[in-house]
């Protein structure tokens, strides 16, 4: 039996060449026939995201696997009608390699953020997929749960998965320490930037009420806009300080020029609550918040700049683990590949090759 | 088996709950010392029981009669609050501390000449009111000493946030707000208790020595003021209710060897 993987990601095509190879959901039973329907595959698999869309197919038994792999891309490539994929963008897998790189994806260590968990849940989903369309059988169900099980291992006993690796997040994770339970706490986000709205949605999303947050900007249409994209309020820019002063959380994310939240108005706003913590979060370029803010009692000023040093110290930290994440899953692909031998032997096939040369039309990825 | 050697088996469970996390990896390691530490801990508490058992059924009375008992009553009380308000896993990272705590004031306790030789005397007559105030007030300690304990750990996670300088620890650490509440929980626990002991000891009568009734004044007025700093009407932000509970709990500990006990 030979498992071969053929695809592309994030690193070999850019999103809009991904974009036209992608399926959506309701597109992907009739891909899948259409893949299994070619000559001498025996089962499908097709792992469709934003960041990559993958192909996995078992072969029938038979002499010249690789040859047989890479006319079944070529057949799949009219079937889909497909223009011929540029040099470079689609790479191929045989096994045992194709085994590895699975296992490699479901644990996040392919992904554009490492160590990622929302890959584990689209492996499952397209598993999910072609077990009902009916295109897998006994060796791509084998293979998927395994990834399934092998992410899952690397997950708890790695460091893989922890830490905030980006701005936002990161600004999340230091308010959590604070605070606890944010469900409680009041945010205030000063101006409409970008990252200011994507920090107030990682709040919202770990539970910071909608009704608890509120906007404020020069222009009102967009602190309007943005406060109910956000399920918030909005309030006029001139009001901040009062709303401040019943805050947990400041974000600001202002596209002035200047200091707009000066250290003598944040001291008379924390005078008249001395017994609760503010959380400044300072995402604007240049500093909305003077840096001396941070003297006060009770207030705790991150810039942006100190965000991306802990984002960067969760990275290097993941990168730190995927040694042992390597090693975890290599144990599990000579595991898949002594059960895979065993299904040879039981089914009366020639074992498939343990090494296949990867090869052409596309350049091999070796950065995988 | 004799006292001291329940005391001392008691002590080598602190001791292992303090050694395995030392040794223990980062990351999920400290969950799992979590619960190592509540194991080592309960048992602990169970030897403890009955050292205090055994002592109390000797003296006839609630073993208070000096200070090595004191001590030992103490860290006995320490562990009881935090088996009953420390097993959420949030807050279980206290045991990582309360262990080495308790294991210093055991150690410090077998290891100095505290203890008198025995067999120790049986009382003809118990005073029930110096047992309640003595209990009572020992109790309140092992409340203050969990506040310290989570006033500290309150300090170092501020101080580090402060700073910009986070340290691997700081993400598993419990948040500082529920380290906020549960000081000033056990402060208000604590503050009930001492009350309570206070009480008992106006019930005494006279007092035996009079620094001793104004130590234990100082120490309400103290705690007391502590205990309003979060609705009361002088309020206190929530780092100087946690330097404060440290201290206290400090001051309390040093002056702790000041106190005389009246034997009946």
């Amino acid at each position: 039996m030979h498992i071969v993987c053929f695809g592309l990601n994030h690193k070999t095509a850019d999103v809009d060449v991904r974009e036209r190879f992608a399926f959506a959901d309701r597109e992907l039973p009739a891909a899948l026939q259409q893949l299994k329907a070619i000559d001498g595959v025996r089962e499908a698999l097709i792992l469709s995201t934003c960041n990559r869309v993958e192909h996995y197919a078992v072969l029938e038994p038979g002499p010249d696997p690789e040859e047989r792999a890479r006319s079944l891309f070529w057949k799949y490539c009219t079937a889909q009608g497909w223009p011929e994929p540029e040099n470079g963008q689609f790479y191929h897998h045989d096994a045992p390699r194709s085994v590895e790189h699975l296992f490699r994806v479901a644990c996040g260590l392919d992904s554009m953020i490492l160590g990622e968990t929302e890959i584990l849940g689209q492996v499952k989903r397209a598993y999910l997929l072609a077990l009902g369309a009916g295109s897998t059988a006994r060796v791509l169900n084998k293979l998927f749960q395994r990834a399934l099980q092998v992410a899952k291992q690397v997950r708890s006993k790695t460091q893989i998965g922890r830490g905030a690796v980006s701005v936002a997040s990161a600004a999340v994770d230091l308010a959590e320490k604070l605070f606890g339970d944010l469900a409680g706490c009041h945010v205030l986000v000063l101006g409409a930037g970008e990252m200011g709205e994507r920090t107030a949605r990682h709040l919202l999303a770990r539970g910071v009420l909608g009704e608890r947050l509120t906007v404020a900007n020069r222009s009102a249409e967009r602190a309007a806009a943005l406060a109910k994209s956000l399920g918030g309020r909005a309030a006029p820019l001139e009001e901040w300080p009062k709303v401040a002063a019943q805050a947990d959380i400041l974000i600001s994310s202002t596209s002035a020029e200047g200091i707009v939240v000066k250290k003598s108005r944040l001291q008379k706003i924390m005078a008249a609550r001395r017994d609760r913590p503010l959380f400044v979060i300072d995402i604007a370029v240049p500093r909305d918040v003077e840096p001396e803010a941070n003297e006060i009692e009770g207030v705790y000023l991150y810039d942006i700049d100190s965000l991306q040093d802990i984002a960067q110290q969760a990275m290097e930290s993941r990168q730190r683990e995927m040694a042992t994440c390597e090693r975890i899953i290599g144990a599990h692909v000579r595991e898949f590949e002594e059960w895979s031998a065993r299904e040879s032997a039981r089914l009366g096939l020639t074992p498939a090759p343990k090494e296949s040369p990867v090869w052409a039309p596309a350049e091999p990825s070796a950065a995988e | 088996m004799t006292d001291h050697a329940l005391l001392a088996c008691s002590t080598c469970c602190f001791f292992l709950g303090f050694a395995y996390t030392l040794f223990s990896s980062g990351g999920a390691g400290l969950y799992r010392s979590s619960r190592f530490n509540l194991a080592v801990l309960s048992l602990g508490f169970l030897l403890q029981t009955a050292f205090l058992w055994v002592r109390g059924k000797e003296l006839g009375r609630c073993p208070l009669t000096n200070l090595f008992e004191v001590i030992a009553f103490l860290s006995w009380a320490t562990v009881l609050f935090y088996l009953a308000i420390g097993t959420t896993y949030r807050l279980s990272p206290l045991g990582v501390f309360t262990a080495p705590l308790v294991f210093l004031l055991q150690t410090a306790a077998l290891l100095a000449p505290l203890d008198r030789p025995a067999p120790a005397p049986r009382v003809a007559a118990v005073n029930p009111w110096l047992e309640f105030h003595a209990a009572f007030s020992v109790l309140a300690c092992g409340a203050f000493a969990l506040a310290g304990l989570a006033g500290g750990m309150y300090l170092w996670q501020e101080r580090q946030l402060k700073t910009h300088r986070l340290k691997s620890i700081f993400f598993q650490l419990p948040p500082m707000a529920d380290l906020g509440l549960l000081n000033y929980r056990l402060l208000a626990v604590g503050f009930v208790l001492l009350s309570a002991g206070l009480i008992a000891g106006i019930g005494m009568g006279a007092p035996n020595s009079w620094p001793h009734l104004v130590w234990a004044m100082a120490m309400w007025v103290l705690y007391g003021f502590l205990v309003q700093a979060r609705w009361g009407a002088w309020k206190l932000p929530p780092r100087r209710v946690a330097s404060l509970s440290v201290a206290a709990f400090s001051l309390a500990l040093l002056t702790l060897g000041g106190l005389s006990f009246a034997t009946a």
